[in-house]
C-alpha cells in the first residue's frame, strides 16, 4: 500500500519493521523514515518544551524544539504559557537567538517587525506599504497547541489529538511521585548540559529504561562511589521492574526504596548525608525539613520515559531531540529546590555533575555505546535489534494488568517500539 | 588592573617558568600521563568547567566538572581504570596553549591562555578552543601549583560531545 505523507512525499510502510521482540536495523539507518518520524510523531504528539521554571515570571522565554522545528516558549502577563514557531512571518529570519531572558517583545533583527509574547504582530515599520489591518492579524507567529501537567511544558502541532492528561495516562502517577524530589519547595531548573552524538535519536530512547548495561557500562561512575552508595545502585536482582505505562510510556523503577520520597522520613539519615545535614540546620532549617531534603537531594529510585523525547530519571529532565537520522542531541536538565536550601541545591549540582555531561562518569560511556551501536548498525543490512530480554516475571509492584517485566527487562523498548509502530503506519 | 601595572609585578623570568608549567601540564595531559598529573595541584585546588560563560559563582551553578582533589583522584582512577569506554582507547589529542596574559594577585599568579585541542578518534578530527585561567601558587623548589584551573569552552553554553580524557 502506497500513501503519502502530510508533505506530499510518498509514505514507507513500516509496519513490517517492528515486531513484537525486535526491530528492524533500517530505523536507525534510513534517511526517508526519519523524515517520516519527524512528520507522523513529532508533528503529531505531545513533545515537550520546557519546564515551567524555566519562564518563571512573565515575559520571561526559554528557545526550545519540537522535532527538528525552533520554538520560543514565553509566559504572558495573564500567566498564560505559549510556544511559538521562531520564525518571522515576513521573510522568515528567526527573531529570538537567545537561550532564555526576559522580553516584552520579539523584534525582527531583518526589518523589523515586531511580535507580543503571545505571538500577535504587534508592529509593522512603514506599515503604510502594506494594505491592510486584516492581513497583519493573520501573521501572528504561528502558536502551538500547549498543554502542562505538574510543571512540565507539552507542545503540539494537532489541534484534534487527545489532551495531554489522556496521553499520559498511568505516566501522570510517575510524574507526582518524581515531583516529589522538590521536597516541598517545589522543582526548579538548575542549569543544562547538552551533548550530541552521532546516532539515531530511538537508540537513547531505549537506553532510559535499560538497567540491563548500567553495571557493565557504569562500572567506573560505581567504582567511585563509597560502599553505601555504590549497594544502592547495585539494581540487578533487588526488587526492581519495568513497567509498560501505555502510549510508549514506560517506567523502570531501580531503587524501589525510593519510589516515594515522602515515605520512611524517620529512617537514620545515610552517612553520605550526614555533611549537608549538618548545613541544613546550620541554614536554620526545622528538622523535618531537614529529612525531607536529605531523602530528596539524590532523586527518586526510577527512570520514566516519556515517548517520543523527555525522561524523568532520577533527578534530571533527559530530552532528546533529533538532529538527522544518525545525529541526536541530548539535554541533561538538572533540576533542584525552588527556593530551597542553598546546601541542598550545591549537592544537587555535585551530583549531577558527577554522572552527567560531557565529562561525567557516565554519560562519556552512555555516549560511547549510543555511537557504536550506529558504527555497528553499518554492518548488515538486514539484521535485527533484538529487544525481546524479560521472560523473568517482575519482583515489585507494577501495577495489576500492565506489561512488566524484571528490572533488566527490554519492556520499556518494546513499548516504546509498538507505539513507533502505531504512529508511523497511521 | 592596567597592562603597565601587570607588567611591574611579573619579570620575565618568572612569566617563562609559569608557561614552561602549564606547557608541561598541557603535555602530560596529552600523554594521559594522569598519575603526573594529581601532584601539580594544590590540596584544595579546584578544577572547573563551567556550562555557561561569564559565571562568577561556580560553585552554585552547573559546571561539566567542579573537582575538588578527591574528585580529579576519582576521575584519574576512572580514566585509567580500562573500564570506562569512552577511555579505553581514549581520543587522542594535541593541545596548543598560547596568548598567555599575567597578573599578580597577593601570592597568586594568575595565567590566562588560549587553548585549542585537537582531537582524534573514530576516523574523526576535531578542534576544541578554549579559555583559560590558571591560579599558580608559589610551591617548594621554586615549583608551582595549581589553585584554581578554569576550562572555559568556546562552546561551552553550547552542545558538547561525549569526552574521554581531560582539558
Ligand atoms: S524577516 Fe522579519 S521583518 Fe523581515
Ligand atoms: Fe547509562
Amino acid at each position: 500500500m502506497t500513501t503519502t505523507t502530510s508533505r506530499g512525499g510518498v509514505a514507507i510502510d513500516c509496519g513490517h519493521l517492528v515486531r513484537d521482540d525486535r526491530v528492524h536495523t533500517s530505523l536507525y539507518k534510513d534517511p526517508a523514515i526519519f523524515d517520516q518520524e519527524l512528520d507522523r510523531i513529532f508533528r503529531n504528539t505531545w513533545v515537550w518544551v520546557a519546564h515551567e521554571s524555566d519562564v518563571p515570571k512573565a515575559n520571561t522565554f526559554k528557545t526550545s524544539w519540537v522535532g527538528n522545528q525552533p520554538v520560543i516558549v514565553t509566559r504572558d502577563k495573564t500567566d498564560t504559557i505559549h510556544v511559538l514557531l521562531n520564525r518571522c512571518r515576513h521573510r522568515a529570519a528567526s527573531v529570538c537567538e537567545k537561550k532564555k531572558g526576559k522580553s516584552s517583545v520579539f523584534v525582527c533583527p531583518y526589518h523589523g517587525w515586531s511580535y507580543g509574547v503571545d505571538g500577535a504582530l504587534r508592529k509593522v515599520p512603514h506599515a503604510s506599504g502594506y494594505q491592510s489591518e486584516p492581513e497583519k492579524a493573520e501573521l501572528s507567529l504561528v502558536s502551538l497547541r500547549v498543554e502542562t501537567y505538574n510543571g512540565m511544558i507539552f507542545a503540539t502541532f494537532k489541534d484534534d489529538i487527545e489532551p495531554l492528561v489522556d496521553f499520559l495516562g498511568p505516566a501522570k502517577k510517575w510524574i507526582d511521585l518524581f515531583m516529589k524530589q522538590g521536597a516541598g519547595f517545589g522543582v526548579k531548573t538548575l542549569g543544562e548540559h547538552k551533548f550530541r552524538f552521532p546516532g539515531n535519536w530511538k537508540i537513547q530512547l531505549e537506553n532510559t529504561t535499560d538497567a540491563y548495561h548500567f553495571p557493565i557500562v557504569h562500572k567506573t561512575f560505581l567504582d567511585s562511589l563509597d560502599a553505601e552508595t555504590e549497594n544502592i545502585f547495585d539494581v540487578l536482582g533487588h526488587g526492581g521492574w519495568v513497567e509498560n505505562l501505555g502510549n510508549g510510556h514506560s517506567v523502570m523503577v531501580m531503587i524501589p526504596d525510593l519510589i516515594d520520597l515522602e515515605d520512611n522520613l524517620d529512617a537514620p539519615i545515610p552517612d553520605r548525608f550526614a555533611d549537608l545535614a549538618a548545613e541544613l540546620v546550620a541554614e536554620g532549617h526545622d528538622d523535618a525539613t531537614v529529612r525531607k531534603v536529605v531523602r530528596a537531594v539524590g532523586g527518586t529510585g526510577f527512570n520514566l520515559n516519556l515517548f517520543p523525547n523527555v525522561a524523568c530519571s532520577m533527578a534530571f529532565f533527559r530530552v532528546l531531540r533529533p538532529v538527522a537520522v544518525d545525529e541526536t542531541e541530548i539535554t541533561h536538565v538538572a533540576i533542584g529546590m525552588d527556593e530551597g536550601p542553598v546546601a541542598g541545591n550545591r549537592m544537587r549540582l555535585r551530583l549531577h555533575e558527577h554522572f552527567q555531561g560531557p565529562m561525567g562518569f557516565g554519560t562519556p560511556d552512555d555516549a560511547e555505546g549510543w555511537e557504536r551501536v550506529q558504527r555497528g548498525a553499518a554492518a548488515g543490512d538486514d539484521l535485527w535489534i533484538m529487544v525481546n530480554r524479560g521472560v523473568d516475571a517482575p519482583e515489585g509492584a507494577a501495577e495489576a494488568g500492565h506489561d512488566a517485566g524484571d528490572v533488566s527487562a527490554e519492556t520499556g523498548m518494546r513499548a516504546a517500539y509498538q507505539q513507533w509502530k502505531r504512529m508511523m503506519t497511521a | 588592573m592596567s597592562t603597565e601595572a601587570m607588567t611591574a609585578t611579573v619579570d620575565a623570568a618568572e612569566a617563562f617558568g609559569a608557561m614552561q608549567f602549564i606547557w608541561r601540564e598541557a603535555e602530560i595531559l596529552d600523554r594521559l600521563d594522569y598519575k603526573a598529573w594529581l601532584p601539580l595541584w594544590t590540596q584544595d585546588g579546584l578544577y572547573i568547567i563551567p556550562t555557561e560563560l561569564g559565571v562568577k559563582d561556580h560553585a552554585d551553578a552547573l559546571n561539566v566538572a567542579y573537582d575538588n582533589a578527591e574528585m580529579r583522584e576519582a576521575r584519574v582512577k576512572r580514566l585509567r581504570s580500562g573500564f570506562s569506554m569512552s577511555a579505553s582507547p581514549p581520543a587522542r589529542t594535541v593541545r596548543t596553549v598560547s596568548r598567555f596574559v599575567f597578573e599578580r594577585d597577593g601570592d597568586v599568579l594568575v595565567v590566562r591562555s588560549a587553548m585549542q585541542i585537537a582531537e582524534y578518534k573514530f576516523e574523526r578530527l576535531r578542534t576544541i578552543a578554549a579559555d583559560v585561567e590558571h591560579h599558580l601558587e608559589a610551591a617548594e623548589g621554586g615549583q608551582w601549583q595549581i589553585g584554581r584551573k578554569i576550562v572555559t569552552l568556546i562552546n561551552a553554553d553550547d552542545y558538547l560531545h561525549g569526552i574521554g580524557y581531560l582539558f
